[in-house]
């Protein structure tokens, strides 16, 4: 009798509680659709008002168009005089490869360093490194105008590039380090027992090891040199070396009254290639943002 | 005994020489990339260099002006206020998300990429002109209210708008303080959470007396490097307002650039660089030690 009435109040709770959990998920879901779509309209839009009359980019707050015009992305395409939108977007995808040629390079060169090797003064570089981690660049902008300006480099991919191969990505040098850090030590003395040197054991064992580093740093720098905007403004001035952030910028400036449809169907392509990246390594992005806390 | 010695040191010699051989390329790059333009920067601005290889030292006027001269103390004020309500602003949505993504939804994994997309592109030219779209007069903001039949004004035109415009397209990105949120929360204990109900506390209870000690040093690397990004706003003033209307989004960043590459004053353009990195170094030292009151480091407890 006892042992039923139990049951009988255990079954009544935690019926209540599955009913109230299923409520909670049921408010939190339409909570977090509702701000979700909020948050992503924008960009829909933009995306769908390529599609649009300009008269109804400026009146219309719905997504579809009502009516379809198919004209904006080829007269974006060619709304710089002098040059098409595939000059602006080859010149970025050169300075990204660069950048993520460089970047690959010269950091896991140095991870390899700080994370296998014991040298002298080596706290010391790690704290220098983990101190230009935090630096913004931003206040180097003019001795390191000047600097470029002095070797020539003005009005050139140099600026952008170079330094990528010189580890200028600290952030990079510290991530792969990290990951270094969690191969066991064990493979290292074997290769070494067998005679392996040590240049040979980082790119025939370790460099396969490191692929996930490598490719979250590959990403993030894509992303990062693919929206630069400071860089290329400061050190670019000739309109056919302009990458893509520029180019959007002198469509914006250049003309009096803007053509918005085509304006936003370039926008949209400068942005195509990072959305189209995500969803294709979206797992190098979580581990790489989680693990450094790097900014996306 | 003595060949042996010999041996082992000059092994190890060989191994501090291979090590700086990997390293060179990142010290070349710290020599000549940050250390020399470093050096160089603060002999600029002690002197009026403009481009003109005639120039000379002007002791601390660079820096008299830059604490003195009233567009860069607005230029001081401006990226203040943008950095004291941008950055909560942020990590409270992100939180907010992340605690209701926690506790095991369906679909966390499109919430997670709807959420990340506005980080993933929203330091780019495109967006910050997309803002400006969005915020117009005739934008879409505007077009979306007016179903409504409210009427807006242009946001980012008005002097007393332009600025909060800004600091939503930074909660915007709100994205990636999110995922890092949502990694730490998964390290808290789920026995915590059940304890604490059988003791009969709420949920907003639960969070604050369990969820944010255990996170808070998330929540701190989180805060400090906003903090050092909010001072960094440089694409979207420039392309939304250009510093404009009335100065009222002319953040330090952008008022160094003008000075440095639209009226060529390389020389103060430097002080006022320096000044933007002590700035930057005293708020993340108040930063780091207000949060010894604040943040819990469970290792320490033990």
């Amino acid at each position: 009798m006892k042992k039923n009435t139990r049951t009988g109040v255990g079954f009544l709770r935690a019926a209540r509680s599955r009913i109230r959990a299923r409520a909670s998920a049921a408010v939190r879901h339409i909570f977090l659709a509702g701000f979700g779509v909020m948050m992503v309209y924008p960009l829909v839009w933009l995306v769908f008002s390529t599609f649009k009359p300009n008269v109804e980019v400026f009146s219309s707050p719905g997504i579809l168009p009502e009516n379809w015009v198919f004209t904006h992305w080829s007269e974006g395409w060619s709304a710089i005089r002098g040059h098409t939108f595939g000059r602006f977007f080859l010149n970025s995808m050169m300075i990204s490869a660069l950048a993520i040629v460089g970047t690959v390079l010269s950091c896991s060169l140095a991870a390899y360093a700080f994370s296998r090797f014991r040298f002298p003064l080596k706290k010391m570089w790690f704290a220098v490194l983990l101190v230009t981690m935090m630096l913004p660049e931003q206040v180097l902008m003019v001795p390191r105008y000047i600097l470029f300006m002095n070797l020539g480099w003005i009005d050139n991919f140099a600026p952008l590039t170079v330094p990528h191969f010189f580890g200028a990505s600290a952030f990079f040098i510290f991530l792969i380090t990290q990951f270094i850090r969690g191969i066991p030590y064990d493979l290292d003395e074997s290769s070494f027992i067998d005679g392996c040197s040590r240049v040979r054991f980082l790119w025939s064992i370790l460099l396969p090891l490191m692929r996930p580093a490598l490719f979250t740093a590959a990403l993030f720098t894509f992303m990062w040199t693919w929206q630069d905007f400071m860089g290329p403004l400061i050190y670019i001035t000739s309109v056919r070396l302009y990458p893509m952030p520029l180019a959007l910028n002198l469509f914006l400036d250049a003309q009096a009254a803007v053509n918005w449809g085509a304006l936003h169907a370039m926008m949209t392509f400068s942005i195509a290639p990072i959305i189209a990246l995500f969803f294709v390594a979206q797992r190098y992005f979580v581990e790489g943002i989680v693990t450094t806390g790097i900014k996306g | 005994m003595n060949t042996a010695q010999t041996l082992q040191r000059r092994r190890r010699w060989a191994e501090f020489g291979t090590a700086y051989g990997f390293l060179s390329l990142w010290l070349i790059g710290l020599f000549v990339f940050t250390v020399w333009p470093f050096a160089h920067s603060i002999y600029l601005a002690f002197t009026n260099y403009s481009f003109d290889p005639q120039y000379e030292y002007v002791g601390f006027a660079n820096f008299r002006r830059a604490v003195t001269d009233s567009l860069s103390l607005k230029s001081m004020d401006v990226t203040a206020r943008f950095a004291i309500f941008s950055v909560p602003l942020r990590l409270a949505v992100a939180l907010f998300v992340a605690v209701l993504l926690n506790k095991g939804i369906k679909g966390l994994g499109v919430y997670r990429t709807i959420y990340y997309i506005p980080s993933l592109v929203g330091s780019g030219v495109a967006v910050a002109i997309m803002w400006r779209r969005v915020f117009g007069r005739r934008g879409l903001f505007n077009n979306v209210i007016g179903l409504f039949g409210a009427s807006g004004q242009d946001w980012i035109a008005n002097p007393d708008t332009a600025r909060l415009m800004l600091v939503l397209l930074s909660a915007w990105q709100f994205g990636s303080s999110m995922l890092i949120f949502l990694a730490a929360l998964k390290q808290v204990p789920n026995e915590m959470y059940e304890s604490a109900e059988i003791d009969g506390a709420g949920v907003v209870r639960q969070f604050f007396r369990i969820t944010v000690p255990l996170i808070s040093p998330v929540i701190f690397f989180n805060l400090t490097m906003n903090i050092i990004n909010a001072f960094r706003v440089f694409t979207q003033a420039k392309i939304i307002t250009n510093g404009g209307p009335m100065n009222e989004t002319m953040f330090m960043v952008l008022n160094i650039y003008n000075q440095a590459f639209r009226f060529g004053n390389m020389g103060y353009a430097s002080a006022l660089s320096w000044v933007l990195l002590l700035i930057i170094g005293a708020v993340t030292a108040v930063n780091f030690v207000g949060s010894k009151y604040w943040v819990y480091y469970e290792t320490k407890a033990r």
